[in-house]
């Protein structure tokens, strides 16, 4: 198993892993903290980007044989650039009518 | 197998991507004078798609087992259509203003594109197609949220929606993720049997259900539902708690039922305490609403715990009980936001101390609404006492008694709430209620037909029948 987790440059699954966590953890507490709603857009795009990460790695070293992860890891980013206009979009509508991006426009319905 | 017989067993989905194709021709080709006749053309259209996609067809697969068709799936697509066309039919008041009126033909393309997207969703075999499902389901829904441009409310809860969907979804793709990484499968018949309770596999399992639990809108997961209910046009915001909910529903209970069979323990002692928390703080949320969107939006709340009551059972009953329940749930709430979507468009009153003394000025409008709450609430003759009757005994028959107790506690609990918009509607006085409305004739269509539904379907025995035969459990 060890053998496995080393590719030819050497280097192991988990450093990748811990890459994909840091950029997963990172997303979420910039999600939670950014005040823009354009910074918390990207912060999410760093979680999808953390999970396509993990396909990749996963199937390059794990399950070699297929390629469902490479694949998975490709529709993932179209339809993550799909999100990304849509939200665009309508931070776009939120900017006309409020006149700036940020979070604490949305606060008239509560309750 | 050849490549054209895998179009003809996903057949439904071939049939409203032509409507939803034929429609967009229509949007770009037809002139000032075609397109007044958008929603007639956009109702037959889809009518026609449901009747043709009414029967079901043999179980089978198409694309090396990436799509799953099972009888069964025929039933919940027929039953998210009927609730389309229902709102397709109360639509038309949302474009009686001038600023609307060139964005009808987006309207039912967007809506459509969002119902592809629940299809591919009900009927996947493989984790790729749930996601692009699930994507496709939510992102036009996102844009129709936010369609009203001139209006603040739209535009905050169409960002509010987008982000929350995208960061539940990205958290839903961690989860899917690992499972890959731990099985090495994606398809859903290989993943199951690989489903070892390991640290890593548990992790998995609670990213993707946190993602899920989102879409169904289930307690700690529910915040963005009353902001998002309120600021969509109300046609949408019947979309949203019927049919996207209702299609979330049942994926959830085939994904935890084929996925996460060999999970059965962890997730049953999941769901028990997220369907008491989510019944009861639904209804005492429910409880405080002026806005009668909120309202409805809490108590959409609180019937997904009554859903959940059949998920959890796991059993053949609890499948027929769920797909029952949505039934009756659709037509229930959909003469509900009916009327609000009728009132709304025309006066745009909607606390409910608007509707006081309505009776006076709209006594059958108001006896719908009565109606509606009445089956929502789950009072005795009405469909709503019968699915709600029946998912609590399929939840007793495997043992949970607290749960079933805890459900009929607040059953009652939400009679207060319920029946305070009838009080309004017919007891308190107001010297100057809403004036009278005249609804147009599609609108009065789909009352009829929910009015009919919410008396008949309860006392007609052999719905149930239909539906448990094509069920399956654990």
């Amino acid at each position: 198993m060890g053998e496995l987790l080393i590719n030819n440059a050497g280097v192991s699954l988990l450093v990748f892993q811990l890459v994909s966590l840091v950029m997963f953890f990172a997303g979420i507490y910039g999600f939670f903290t950014r005040r823009n709603l354009m910074m918390m857009l990207i912060s999410v795009e760093l979680i999808l980007n953390a999970s396509d990460i993990n396909f990749v790695i996963f199937n390059r070293y794990l399950f070699p044989e297929m390629m469902d992860g490479m694949f998975f890891a490709l529709f993932t980013i179209a339809i993550a650039a799909c999100e990304t206009a849509v939200a665009i979009a309508i931070i776009i509508n939120l900017y006309r009518n409020f006149g700036n991006a940020d979070v604490d426009n949305l606060k008239n319905m509560k309750g | 197998m050849s490549y054209f017989d895998n179009f003809l067993i996903m057949c439904s989905e071939v049939s409203l991507l032509i409507v939803l194709l034929i429609l967009l021709l229509f949007d770009i080709t037809a002139g000032k004078r075609g397109k007044q006749y958008f929603q007639p053309v956009a109702i037959l259209l889809f009518a026609l798609h449901t009747l043709l996609n009414f029967v079901p067809t043999a179980a089978g697969e198409a694309f090396g087992g990436m799509y799953q068709y099972q009888p069964v799936m025929t039933i919940i697509k027929s039953i998210l259509n009927v609730a389309t066309l229902i709102i397709f039919l109360q639509s038309k008041h949302l474009f009686e203003s001038i600023k609307m009126k060139s964005q009808q033909g987006e309207y039912y393309f967007l809506t459509l594109s969002t119902l592809l997207g629940m299809y591919l969703m009900i009927s996947s075999g493989h984790l790729l197609l749930f996601f692009i499902g699930l994507e496709t389901a939510s992102i036009p829904l996102a844009t129709l949220v936010a369609f009203n441009k001139h209006c603040k409310k739209s535009a905050e809860g169409g960002a509010k929606f987008i982000l929350l969907s995208a960061f539940s979804s990205g958290i839903l793709l961690f989860g899917i993720s690992y499972l890959y990484g731990t099985t090495g499968s994606l398809y859903f018949s290989e993943i199951a049997p690989r489903m070892a309770l390991n640290a890593l596999q548990i992790m998995a399992f609670i990213f993707f259900l946190s993602g899920l639990f989102f879409k169904v809108s289930f307690v700690p997961f529910h915040l963005w539902t009353a902001d998002v209910y309120e600021g969509a046009p109300s046609n949408v915001t019947s979309y949203l708690s019927v049919v996207s909910k209702g299609s979330a529903a049942f994926v959830l209970m085939t994904l935890l039922f084929k996925l996460f069979g060999s999970y059965v323990h962890e997730w049953q002692t999941l769901l028990f305490w997220i369907i008491i928390v989510t019944i009861t703080l639904g209804n005492l949320f429910a409880l405080r609403q002026q806005n009668i969107k909120r309202f409805l939006a809490f108590s959409s709340i609180s019937q997904a715990g009554y859903v959940g009551l059949g998920i959890i059972s796991g059993s053949t009953l609890g499948m027929t009980t769920v797909i029952y329940y949505i039934l009756v749930y659709l037509f229930s709430n959909l003469a509900a936001f009916g009327v609000i979507s009728a009132i709304e468009n025309r006066t745009g009153k909607i606390e409910i101390a608007d509707y006081n003394g309505l009776y006076q000025s709209n006594p059958k409008l108001s006896f719908v609404m009565m109606l509606a709450m009445f089956s929502l609430a789950g009072v005795a003759p009405f469909a709503g006492f019968m699915s709600k009757f029946f998912i609590f005994s399929s939840a007793a028959q495997q043992g949970f008694y607290l749960l079933v107790i805890v459900a009929v506690v607040n059953t009652i609990i939400s009679l207060y709430y319920y029946l305070r918009v009838v009080k309004a509607m017919f007891i308190n006085q107001n010297e100057q209620p809403i004036e009278t409305i005249n609804t147009d004739n599609w609108n009065k269509v789909s009352l009829v037909i929910c009015t009919g539904a919410i008396i008949l379907v309860g006392l007609l025995g052999f719905v149930l029948d239909i539906i448990e035969k094509q069920s399956f459990g654990l």
